[in-house]
């Protein structure tokens, strides 16, 4: 049977968090009284004239340098036209074949295009069902009508759901790291639509693609993407086309639907907003906006992997802003970067209470077996409530590890005396036994012994 | 020429019911307006970059600083008709 894959490309639309709106200077709203953040122009009233927000713009250009787009030098504003109630004027501004950036690439994933444009009004649909099928009436507040967009389009480059799910998340954290968007999903600041086909393995040509719809978390985004190339794959296999399409993926069902019908196929109609003059990106534009953009999860994940980092660890930590920049200042003390990002990611909240050095320091005591794993947390607590020398801390707590072989194995040999049941079953072949006499250990240690150590010592005491 | 079928395809995307005699004056104005923009095809136009706007300006930008919205009841006075503070209007599925 011929092998299929997806081949999936993305367009994600994300609410900036500017103060006002695209067009107009209403407030942008976080669940006001319906219809309190509107005004003549975003209500699209005969005669209100849009004028360009322009923090808008500096996010635009902020998102473009963050995804390697290439900026424009010019960029214009288009009406696309389409009737629906979301929308008082019947058509969105947005931009059409100069859009503020073009091209680009994050992580594994090329971007097509970043363009700037309004948010529509919120729809209630209100009647027998109460569900949009079968609704008599529809109820339009325009608090988010207006509310300013930024699209980004990806190349079709995502060969799974999987990928689909963690390129979004590092997209997300990105634009959060930004601070360009509080990426909400669940409140719809951040909402993706997924173009999906699949091809016989090896083929380069693209089957038909569908467009999956508005998946508004993670979860529903990788299982709508799943479902969708299992429908696919049938529909071909049992020998039918793919119909090009809009669907809707309802998580609850896990069920893939038909949201619009051919008939009402796209024909938007571009023209240039006559209202808009065009848009020059000026170097201290650039400038302005250059200077905002931080050191971004990728290039800081990459960053960690060239100093010793394990992949997941140097992503775990990029994807944590404010750990990652404590983490920078112990880095120049650590002796290992794995180990201290190790002892960031698990001791996270209490070490960011400890002075970076010194959580580097703890983590090289514990490389030069000086401190045991087990005393890690007791030498952070008191580190972070009174400061000082970790080396200091842990001789004056009594917190050192043994090294001293003839003590331990002293120690060793009480434990083994004294739990003779555990020794015995030990000496057996059972060695998940040894937590006994190793627990005993630390007791007696206050967990100043080094568990491997112990294991050795157990072992080469039983003869094993 | 703007033949019929293109003047109900436009009227349907409007959402736009029209009569025949609608369809036969619009079909002849719509005709009118292309063929007047047909017109400037007959110029000399090479090293004339397409223009998007009439006026040489550019950056007409708005300080990110709010600015009071209209009341609701200012608002909500333009409605067809109300409900739940909002505009009531009919379903676009229906």
């Amino acid at each position: 049977m011929t092998s299929f894959e997806p081949v999936i490309g993305l367009e994600i639309h994300v609410q900036l968090d500017t103060a006002t709106k695209m067009f107009c200077s209403c407030a942008l709203s976080f669940g006001e009284p319906p219809n309190t953040r509107c005004c003549p122009v975003c209500l699209g009233l005969p005669g209100a004239l849009p004028v360009v927000n322009a923090k808008a713009i500096e996010y635009g250009l902020m998102i473009g340098m963050a995804l390697e787009s290439e900026l424009a030098d010019r960029s214009i504003f288009h009406r696309k036209n389409y009737f629906y109630p979301d929308n008082p004027k019947a058509y969105q501004i947005s931009q059409y074949d100069e859009p503020l950036c073009r091209g680009g690439r994050l992580g594994d994933v090329r971007i097509h295009r970043v363009h700037l444009e309004e948010d529509a009004a919120k729809l209630i649909h209100v009647g027998e069902t109460g569900r949009i099928h079968g609704s008599d009436t529809s109820i339009v507040d325009f608090n988010r009508c207006g509310t300013p967009l930024v699209e980004i389009v990806t190349e079709p480059d995502v060969k799974s759901a999987e990928q689909a799910r963690e390129w979004l998340q590092l997209l997300r954290e990105t634009l959060r790291q930004l601070e360009v968007s509080d990426v909400d999903m669940s409140q719809g600041s951040l909402r993706c639509d997924a173009n999906i086909s699949i091809r016989p393995v090896g083929e380069t040509g693209f089957g038909t693609k569908t467009e999956l719809k508005n998946m508004n978390s993670f979860a529903f985004i990788e299982r709508g993407i799943k479902a969708e190339v299992i429908r696919q794959t049938e529909i071909v296999r049992g020998g039918g086309d793919v119909i090009q399409e809009t669907l809707h993926f309802d998580p609850r069902t896990e069920r893939i639907t038909s949201l619009r019908s051919k008939e009402e196929a796209h024909d938007y109609r571009y023209f240039p907003e006559p209202d808009l003059v065009p848009i020059r990106i000026a170097p201290e534009m650039l400038d302005t906006a250059r200077a905002a953009v931080p050191e971004l999860p990728a290039a800081r994940a990459a960053r960690y992997e060239a100093a010793g980092v394990s992949a997941d660890n140097a992503k775990d930590l990029a994807f944590r802003a404010e750990l990652a920049a404590r983490f920078d200042d112990a880095l120049p003390v650590a002796d290992s970067a794995q180990a201290t990002a190790a002892l960031f990611l698990n001791q996270g909240e209490l070490a960011a209470e400890v002075e970076p050095e010194s959580v580097a320091t703890v983590s090289n005591l514990v490389g030069a077996k000086a401190l045991t794993p087990g005393n890690v947390r007791a030498v952070l607590e008191i580190l972070a409530e009174r400061g000082g020398d970790p080396a200091d801390v842990v001789a004056s707590e009594g917190l050192g590890a043994i090294a001293d072989d003839g003590q331990l194995e002293g120690i060793v040999e009480d434990a083994l005396a004294a739990n003779a049941d555990a020794a015995e079953k030990i000496r057996g072949g059972n060695m998940k036994a040894i937590g006994a006499i190793i627990g005993h250990v630390m007791r007696e240690t206050k967990g100043r012994a080094d568990g491997g150590e112990v294991t050795r010592l157990v072992r080469a005491k039983l003869g094993l | 020429m703007i033949d019929r079928e293109q003047v109900l395809h436009v009227a349907r995307l409007a959402r736009l019911e029209l009569s025949d005699a609608e369809v036969e004056r619009m079909s002849g104005e719509l005709t009118g307006i292309l063929g007047h923009i047909e017109k400037i095809g007959e110029l000399d136009l090479d090293g004339v970059c397409p223009t998007s706007h009439v006026v040489e300006v550019t950056n007409k930008l708005r300080a990110d600083e709010p600015r009071p919205s209209w009341p609701r009841e200012k608002i909500l006075g333009a409605a067809p008709a109300v409900r739940d503070d909002g505009f009531e209007v009919p379903s676009p599925q229906a």
